[in-house]
């Protein structure tokens, strides 16, 4: 039985699995509308998060399974304080597979230690969410056609964006990938993060505050919203929140093919006006974790379309 | 300064200077009734100086907490005053109920009864187990 705690649990050759799978459900979806027929998938999110949640629900539906589960923490039985260790001791009973959404770090790892159902992380505080990085690797194959040879822009909070760490750590297995660190000092990438992905590794990469001045050379824009959530000061928050916002106007600067992802929702760091720009990829990158989530639910779930 | 040597226990050595009374406490060696000697700051050609506790009594002991705390730390074990039993101690791969992870985020602030696991990384350092935050 397999669990999908961390990105890295996922070998290349089995990442590159799942996108053929992905691509095949988006070129012929009514082969995987029976694969888990009277397969139930439980969704426990003890915080809320409306796209992930949603995402997961209609893959397994899509796939024709049943849902179950909760979509915050005052719903279910944690609200009295039973465990992750219980709870998920009692679900893996109900349900074939479970997705798992909790705002402490380390809590989908405890559920797959006693869980007797795959476990997926579908985002552990500011520390792993493995089926965003699924989704943004199956939008840079689909905009860009590779993985090699490209230059990632990470712009916003490095130091909470968990999407931003796990990216860093799936795309540091391919040649050629350079990456671009844009952040106020406050949210640089953790120095763990930067030393065994990319400087253990001896990737090329470079540091700045400013968009404006590295926008010239991506060939990805991955932005990011500073969230509030993750402060535990609000002076802070507000502080920060607006260091980088992408207009029309910075747009111009950037490459006729670069594009631009966000693992949304966004606040305001990406002007509406942007949004019709054909360069803007994140309502796409939203469409796609749609398929890459019925690929892994059901490769972890053993099925396969006839 | 003298203290007599053991007939049957253990000698916990080479432990960095200044840290015997932390590991004292960490080993639970307050809670035992036999002799036991906390030594600091004794010469040594290889350490400059060094701590050492001597247990009279033959107990069980956590190397692991040893390693983590003093990893050159030897241990000495001691039967009818002679050493039958010398122990180098190594950096151990985990850390399990050692030493607590201080990141508020981390699911160990919340889950009862879970152990509080450390792993060594490759770079020689201990990160939890669950959020990978630096043991401090």
């Amino acid at each position: 039985m397999r669990h999908i705690i961390n990105i890295l649990d996922l070998s290349v050759e089995e990442i590159e699995e799942l996108m053929d799978t992905a691509d095949d459900i988006l070129a012929h979806p009514e082969k995987y509308n029976e694969v888990c027929r009277h397969k139930i998938l439980a969704t426990l999110f003890f915080e809320p998060s409306t796209r992930t949640r949603l995402s997961f629900e209609s893959a397994m539906l899509s796939l024709g399974g049943q849902v179950l589960g909760f979509s915050d923490s005052g719903s279910s039985s944690s609200a009295k304080g039973e465990s992750v260790a219980d709870t998920v001791t009692i679900v893996s009973g109900y349900a074939d597979i479970i997705a798992m959404r909790h705002p402490k770090e380390g809590a989908p790892l405890v559920a797959s230690m006693h869980s007797r159902v795959p476990v997926i992380n579908a985002g552990d505080g500011g520390h792993y969410h493995p089926t965003q990085t699924l989704t943004d690797l199956l939008t840079i194959r689909h905009e860009k056609g590779r993985f090699e040879n490209l230059t990632i822009g990470l712009c916003g909070d490095l130091k909470f964006g968990r999407p931003v760490h796990s990216l860093i750590e799936a795309m540091s297995r391919y040649a050629g990938v350079k990456f671009v660190l844009i952040s106020p000092e406050e949210l640089k990438l953790p120095s763990f993060v930067k030393q065994e992905f990319i400087k253990d590794k001896g990737i090329e990469y470079k540091q700045s505050r400013s968009l404006d001045d590295v926008i010239g050379e991506l060939d990805i824009l991955y932005m990011t919203r500073v969230q509030k959530e993750r402060f535990f000061n609000e002076e802070d928050y507000l502080r920060l929140k607006d260091t980088y916002i992408l207009t029309t106007e910075k747009m111009k600067l950037a490459r006729p093919d670069m594009i631009v992802m966000h693992p949304l929702p966004r606040v305001n760091e990406i002007s509406t006006a942007v949004d019709d720009d054909p360069r803007a990829c994140y309502f796409r990158q939203a469409y796609y974790g749609r398929f890459v989530r019925m690929a892994l639910i059901m490769k972890l779930l053993g099925v396969r379309a006839k | 300064m003298n203290i007599d040597s053991i007939k049957n226990g253990i000698v916990i050595d080479h432990i960095t200077a200044g840290r015997a009374m932390q590991l004292y406490e960490m080993l639970g060696l307050d809670g035992l009734d036999c002799c036991v000697a906390v030594i600091q700051n004794v010469p040594s050609g290889k350490m400059g100086k060094k701590d050492i506790i001597k247990v009279d009594s033959s107990i069980d002991i956590n190397l692991d907490l040893i390693g983590f705390f003093s990893p050159n730390a030897t241990v000495n074990v001691i039967r009818n005053g002679k050493i039958i039993e010398k122990a180098h101690i190594d950096l151990p791969e985990r850390l399990v109920n050692i030493i607590r992870c201080k990141n508020p985020r981390c699911i160990t602030t919340t889950e009862q009864e879970i152990k509080h696991i450390f792993v060594r990384t490759r770079s020689g350092e201990y990160r939890c187990l669950y959020c990978e935050t630096k043991a401090n």
